[in-house]
């Protein structure tokens, strides 16, 4: 595992997650001169790709069938970080690029991709939970019990369904996305993004070597909007198991 | 220190002696290749037992040897004693989530009879094993034959009394209680309680204690969920109790403070007694600084006088009378400091290393990268990287200990910081509670170490 000096790294590496990272082997470093990490003072602004980075991460754990909590607090912290230090920047004209990027093509189609995923994320979760709310069961939660009194392990009476959260799961679950409701993503609103648009899928073209990664979430977006329309069966959807 | 290796590898999969335990099914021969990753490991209170935790939900004793008198030069080695399936993957079929079996931690109930007990955990749920050995058989049933068949009770025309007679060592394992159905989040930490009659359990956002007869409730003594969601911006994320004030327990948290409570002040121990945190350092601050901080073990000293923290790049040891600053700090791997933003892209950033204290408080050991551990003395302020690979050292040698080159010149025995090896992380060791043995787990492997003899 050498690192290979002097090279810069291609830019679609840096988009490729690995869920599985107990088995990784890091085999190359950034040496991105633009990223904080490698001068000794950290900048007072992030770069652009330190905050697509972030929003990717989030978008990931948040697939995840159930997040680590831990692991989303924390990135959501980092990710308002460098937000607020950004915030000058929030007033230049957003759509479809952000002001700073360099005139690189795959840099501005970078920037509307994830604007795509992250403005359907929003919107899926919103649809989500207007269903949660049609559907929601009473919950006498065992955590909502009054603090320092026994909390039932699991007493008589009550079945497997009152002790866990809104049926929809932690992904959906309405409090989680309330972990980043006040995370600003409307630069990176754009209107091409509707569920019918043909136009709008990032193809291959789109940028080079994320066909991968962009196609699978469009997969799974198709899927959650066709289960909101109705025209499939509820079943557990595909994704990255354990 | 020198150290004599003993490896084990695989080879903690083979049965020694005794048989393996009975509880659980034997599927060596279908675990999937990840199943064998080393979660957790701790040595009994005694040090005669060590026990590993893996990610396939499966718990590995092992047993020291009784030392012989005739072979001086062998000091008692480790060997497996049981090995038994504590958590199987569940499926939680109204969330439509799979709950993982990994074991997260074990921790040992201190011994009051022949039997050994331990409580493991994984995300959602905690079990209390009891492990016992058998070596004596009933014979001589009057109503069964010897096969165990019922025998005809006409042809039964004398009557016996049964007879204990030894047998061929067994070990059993078997679950005395299930505690379930407590947690909403996942389970970081348990802590068995110096009362010897309750323990608790932590989760990301809540802390319950339980009273070891009663499963099916507990007390929550900690909960830091906010009303409102959006506010979450910090969670649990390691609690111990004092090893000998049964009511002061500590947490810490993703932001790198320590809370210690006195479950005698209220029921809910939601306001501290003490609060544990350093002053951020302006000139180390970056858009990292916060994951770094985040704690990721929290250990109470044997003599109860200081806790010791671990988060990224460093091990901290407070004293319990200063609250604002640590006494000790020691640097783990700095050098990493400069590649934050890389450790951010792959995650490693998000790792979780525990620290361990050595019987006396005057050492203390966390891992590494590359399969590197580190040990502290603080009395000394020396410090030394050790490796623990098969490739560096052959069983019986002794370990050299190794440096990592940050700039400039690389020695000829330095590994260079861009040559680390981030897929091989320690980040579980275990120290005996008496001797100078450790055990330390590099991915899906346990490797015991001991002092040289001479």
């Amino acid at each position: 595992m050498m690192l290979s000096k002097g090279l810069k790294r291609k830019r679609e590496e840096e988009e490729e997650e690995e869920p599985e990272k107990e088995a990784l082997a890091v085999d190359t470093w950034w040496l991105d001169p633009r990223l904080p990490a490698v001068a000794q003072a950290p900048p007072a602004v992030p770069s652009n790709s330190l905050l697509d980075l972030s929003v990717l991460k989030l978008h990931h754990s948040l697939r995840q069938s159930e997040p680590d909590l831990r692991h989303l607090v924390l990135l959501v912290n980092t990710l308002r970080r460098i937000q607020a230090s950004m915030e000058p920047e929030a007033t230049l004209p957003s759509v479809p690029s952000p002001p700073e990027a360099p005139g690189v093509a795959a840099d501005s189609l970078l920037a509307s991709s994830d604007a795509a995923l992250s403005a359907s994320m929003a919107s899926l979760l919103e649809d989500l939970s207007h269903i949660e709310g049609l559907s929601q069961a009473p919950q006498p939660l065992v955590d909502e019990g009054p603090p320092g009194r026994p909390s039932g392990g699991a007493p008589p009476g009550l079945g497997a369904l009152d002790l866990l959260g809104p049926a929809t799961g932690c992904l959906l679950d309405d409090e989680l996305k309330g972990l980043f409701e006040d995370i600003d993503t409307s630069m990176y609103d754009s209107e091409l993004w509707a569920p019918a648009s043909e136009g709008l899928k990032p193809g291959p073209e789109d940028g080079p070597g994320k066909e991968e990664g962009l196609e699978l979430d469009e997969a799974q977006l198709d899927y959650l909007l066709d289960v909101l329309v109705g025209t499939q069966a509820l079943e557990r959807p595909p994704g990255p198991g354990r | 220190m020198e150290r004599r290796k003993r490896e084990k590898g695989k080879e903690r999969r083979k049965k020694g002696k005794k048989t393996g335990g009975r509880a659980g099914r034997e599927e060596e021969t279908k675990r999937k290749p990840r199943a064998d990753i080393i979660s957790t490991v701790e040595f009994n209170h005694t040090g005669e037992l060590l026990a590993t935790g893996d990610k396939g939900g499966r718990v590995v004793i092992f047993q020291r040897e009784q030392e012989s008198k005739n072979q001086v030069h062998r000091r008692g080695e480790y060997n497996v004693y049981s090995t038994f399936q504590s958590h199987e993957p569940e499926f939680d079929y109204l969330k439509s989530l799979e709950i993982e079996e990994k074991i997260n931690k074990i921790r040992w109930l201190p011994q009051q009879n022949a039997a050994y007990f331990l409580l493991s955990t994984n995300d959602k749920t905690v079990k209390l094993w009891k492990v016992s050995e058998r070596d004596k058989r009933p014979e001589g049933y009057n109503l069964k034959d010897e096969e165990g068949r019922l025998r005809d009770p006409a042809t039964i025309t004398t009557l016996r009394v049964p007879v204990l007679r030894p047998m061929d060592l067994m070990v059993e394992a078997t679950p005395r209680r299930v505690f379930a159905n407590a947690h909403t989040y996942h389970i970081n930490s348990i802590s068995v309680n110096s009362d010897y009659e309750t323990y608790m359990s932590a989760d990301d956002l809540r802390i319950n204690l339980w009273n070891f007869e009663i499963t099916n409730q507990s007390f929550n003594i900690v909960d830091i969920k906010p009303a409102n969601m959006e506010e979450l911006t910090e969670v649990i994320t390691a609690a111990e109790f004092h090893p000998h004030h049964c009511n002061t327990f500590v947490y810490s948290s993703s932001k790198g403070t320590i809370r210690l409570c006195d479950m005698r002040a209220s029921a809910l121990c939601d306001r501290h007694t003490k609060f544990f945190e350093e002053p951020e350092d302006p000139s180390n601050r970056s858009f990292f600084s916060e994951i770094i901080s985040s704690i990721s073990d929290v250990k109470f000293s044997h003599s109860g006088r200081y806790i010791m923290t671990r988060d990224y790049l460093t091990v901290k040891v407070w004293d319990l009378n200063m609250e604002n600053r640590p006494i000790e700090t020691y640097q783990v791997h700095d050098y990493l400091r400069s590649k934050l933003c890389s450790l951010y892209e792959n995650d490693c950033i998000f790792d979780k290393f525990e620290c361990v204290w050595n019987g006396s408080d005057s050492v203390i050991m966390t891992g590494s990268y590359n399969n590197f551990f580190r040990m502290f003395d603080r009395n000394t302020k020396r410090d030394v990287t050790l490796e623990a690979s098969r490739e560096n050292s052959k069983p019986r040698a002794i370990l050299k200990p190794r440096k990592v080159c940050v700039g400039g010149k690389r020695r000829k025995d330095e590994i260079s910081v861009d040559s680390l090896d981030f897929s091989k992380k320690i980040l579980h060791t275990a120290w005996h509670p008496s001797e100078n043995i450790i055990a330390v787990a590099a991915t899906n492997n346990l490797y015991i170490f001991q002092d040289k003899v001479n």
